[in-house]
């Protein structure tokens, strides 16, 4: 076995691209579950759109990148009312089962060949993050220490994303410590006594929904343009679930919840996955037992059973507090 | 003869299960490079010896005749050309109906069928697709295949969408029985415990992994593995609610919580399958092949598909019979309708719950089994079913056993017949806007109870 090629895989995971998307996911995830309880299980779709919404600003209306991102975030906010109109006066449970339809909904209309022209289809769209890496003002070269040695384009999609989780969380910390948050945070304990006190309930779950899905589709954004490609088949449902791992792996509820759980989530699955390949290169795992094929989906069966013991044995996660999460039925 | 060919059709119609244009001709692909001794008609240039190692490009013509036995189409002129424009050869094919060409190597070519010499009656099924392009990689050859359909057959390629509608709504009521009988158990989990149960999805999974299991692994017919598969399925379904979900329920886990634990369920258990099974989707045994149809009007039944859908009604009234007159269906039916009241009153809730459990993932087990007839069976085919059954059991009113049954019906129906108007690859999204759309304006489903939530 290699552990020290593991160790730093797992070093880098801590800090790497898949980090910063899932950090800017589970923030969005903390503000609709963890601070209002909004049962959101299409976080995916936020990113989608938010990732296309760029995508096909710039390619297709030759629109500059910023402007992009603007319509990105526009549009994640049109998703929002569209999944908040019907579903926010109904019970938790069906925030859940249509904002993941509407996930699915998307990504089966951005796959679809009838659109091949605008959206690519199943091929995804290319060519248009030129806008992002032109203005990298880091000299050509290699950066870093130890683990984390990076080329100018790497390093410049880090820093960038870093100061996105920055900001979010920021922003979130400002939001939730203002009147406003106290009022969301009611509402997930009790919304009929808001109610009861003349807050307009509805409102205020409209636009936590808009502000987390936003984030999320900043997410979804510095995904495609980090990795200069977008095709569907990211944005299955998964993705959604992962970031549910990482917010409630964290703590919900938490400021540093969700940007502490992407780190060690990404950390812990790139040391399993690890583990687990060279195990099956070296026989140390027989090949009747499993191969490398199989090895795949050990990190997904890992990912599933990580969310099942925590929700059961530790809701709160690592940092949070059992009080402060709405796990009940409402 | 009449019957033979419509099945043809009628097969070819269901989307997805001919897996290849021209296999339905039941012909084994002629495995044309290889070809020991060259066969004695001259009337084509594939007999000239070719080198071992030549790459080619064949194919063979066939169509069935009025008895349904394949007949090979003898003349019909076939013209292959590079993509470069650098090669180009025609032939005609033979007695068998098979042609084989030489190529100079690996590259894009295209294959011409000149419909004007095919033989009188006989069409292409795709009358617009004459041409068809292949691409070879080195050291590769290529069958090409025309599929062609002879007589009856060819004129029932011109349908009118009447006779569509009917084939289509055909289809959806099959769909929607698949979808009502995986749902129902969904929507009476829900009903009794609460429980939104994401995981569902992998139990119509497993009853068609486990009847795969029996039926190709250990070589069992279908008719003794399917019912096997149930049970196993249901048994599953009743450890599951005793070793997971009866716990939670006892230390008083949130039914929020209890979601998402049923969401890490669904992943380590469709993960489990891929394991397993591998990424590939594969067909039973059994009833793989159906060529024989019923007529009825337009549309034409295949044995499987009837079958199937009479073992779904039976199915499906034995669940109404049963929810209805036995004193365990009316158990059920209380425990969803008021916990509380009905605990009181003397009924043992948990073996209620056991009991809807056990009973769900049955239904789920013998779904997917239907679902894996059609469709064959795949890691994730539940999950991709997972969304239709809330589609279906939220249009007909969450919790309610009829409910599922009718929102169902109404999803498959829907999904099918709005294939004449949109795309086929939108049928998903169709059911999914409607789910969006019921919650909108009626968000109780059409047999549930108005419930104000804020």
């Amino acid at each position: 076995m290699h552990w020290s090629a593991i160790i730093e895989d797992t070093l880098r995971a801590g800090v790497g691209r898949e980090a910063i998307i899932y950090a800017l996911a589970a923030i969005g995830l903390n503000v609709h579950f963890g601070y209002t309880g909004l049962l959101n299980f299409g976080q995916v779709g936020f990113m989608a759109i938010g990732g296309y919404g760029v995508a096909i600003s710039v390619l297709e209306f030759d629109l500059p990148l910023f402007v992009g991102v603007l319509v990105g975030i526009g549009c994640a906010v049109l998703l929002a009312l569209v999944l908040g109109l019907p579903t926010l006066r109904l019970r938790a449970d069906y925030l859940a089962i249509v904002t993941i339809a509407a996930s699915e909904i998307f990504r089966l209309m951005i796959s679809a060949p009838s659109w091949r022209d605008f959206t690519g289809g199943s091929d995804g769209l290319t060519g248009f993050s030129s806008g992002f890496y032109d203005v990298n003002p880091i000299p050509d070269g290699v950066y870093g220490f130890g683990p984390w040695r990076y080329n100018e384009r790497t390093l410049w999609a880090l820093l960038v994303g870093w100061t996105l989780v920055l900001l979010a969380t920021l922003l979130v910390w400002l939001v939730i410590r203002s009147p406003w948050g106290r009022v969301v945070k009611a509402i997930r304990e009790d919304e009929d006594a808001v109610r009861s006190l003349g807050k307009n309930v509805y409102g205020y779950k409209m636009q936590s929904l808009i502000l987390g899905g936003c984030i999320g589709a900043v997410g979804g954004m510095f995904w495609v343009i980090a990795q200069a490609s977008i095709v569907p088949g990211n944005f299955s449902p998964i993705p959604t679930f992962y970031a549910y791992a990482a917010l409630i792996l964290g703590g919900m509820a938490r400021i540093w919840g969700p940007v502490v759980g992407s780190m060690i989530f990404w950390a812990l699955l790139s040391f399993t996955q690890g583990v687990v390949n060279q195990a099956v290169n070296e026989g140390i795992i027989p090949s009747w037992l499993m191969d490398a094929n199989q090895a795949g989906n050990v990190r997904f069966i890992l990912v599933g059973v990580g969310l099942m013991l925590l929700l059961i044995f530790r809701p709160q996660g690592i940092f949070g507090d059992r009080r402060e999460i709405a796990l009940q039925d409402r | 003869m009449r019957r033979v060919l419509v099945a043809l059709v009628a097969l070819a119609a269901v989307p997805g299960w001919v897996p290849a244009a021209g296999a339905s001709t039941g012909a084994p692909a002629p495995a044309a490079p290889q070809q020991q001794e060259p066969t004695t008609t001259t009337t084509t240039a594939t007999t000239t010896t070719l080198p071992a190692d030549a790459q080619t490009i064949g194919g063979f013509l066939r169509y069935d005749d009025e008895n349904g036995e394949p007949v090979g189409a003898e003349g019909i002129s076939v013209t292959i050309e590079s993509a470069d424009g650098s090669f180009s050869q025609t032939v005609e094919s033979d007695a068998d109906g098979d042609y084989l060409v030489a190529v100079p190597g690996p590259g894009a070519y295209t294959v011409t069928l000149d419909p004007d010499t095919l033989p009188d009656e006989v069409v292409l099924r795709n009358a617009d697709r004459t041409s068809l392009d292949v691409v070879l990689r080195p050291g590769q050859s290529r069958d090409v295949l025309f599929p062609l359909d002879f007589g009856e057959a060819a004129k029932r390629n011109v349908s009118t969408t009447a006779d569509r509608a009917a084939r289509l709504a055909f289809q959806g009521i099959r769909f929607g029985l698949i979808i009502a009988m995986a749902a129902i158990g969904l929507s009476l989990i829900f009903g009794t415990t609460g429980l939104v149960n994401f995981s569902h999805g992998e139990m119509v999974t497993f009853g068609a992994l486990v009847a795969y299991f029996f039926n190709v692994t250990i070589g069992w017919h279908l008719y003794i593995a399917a019912p096997l598969a149930i049970a196993v399925g249901a048994l599953a379904g009743a450890i599951v609610d005793r070793l997971l979900w009866r716990p939670l329920r006892e230390r008083g886990t949130g039914l929020i919580a209890m979601l998402v634990v049923s969401i890490g369920l669904s992943i380590v258990l469709r993960y489990t399958f891929n394991f397993q099974f591998g990424g590939r989707t594969r067909p039973y045994a059994d009833f793989t092949l159906q060529r024989q149809g019923i007529e009825f009007g337009p549309l034409n039944i295949v044995p499987r598909d009837l079958i199937g859908m009479i073992i779904s009604v039976v199915a499906l009234v034995a669940v109404a019979v049963f929810l209805q007159r036995t004193r365990m269906g009316k158990a059920m039916r209380a425990v969803s309708d008021n916990r509380d009241l009905a605990e009181s009153s003397g009924i043992n809730v948990n073996r209620v719950i056991t009991f809807v459990w056990t009973a769900g993932a049955g239904l789920a087990a013998l779904g997917g089994i239907l679902y894996g007839l059609s469709e064959q069976v795949s890691f994730q085919m539940g999950f991709q079913l997972l969304l239709l059954m809330f589609a279906g059991v939220t249009l007909g009113g969450l919790g309610t056993a009829y409910g599922a049954l009718v929102g169902s019906m109404v999803v498959g129906m829907v999904m099918e017949v709005s294939t004449i108007y949109i795309a086929p690859e939108f049928k998903t999204v169709t059911a999914l806007f409607i789910l969006i759309v019921i919650l909108l304006v009626r968000p109780q489903g059409i047999l549930g109870q108005a419930e104000r939530i804020g």
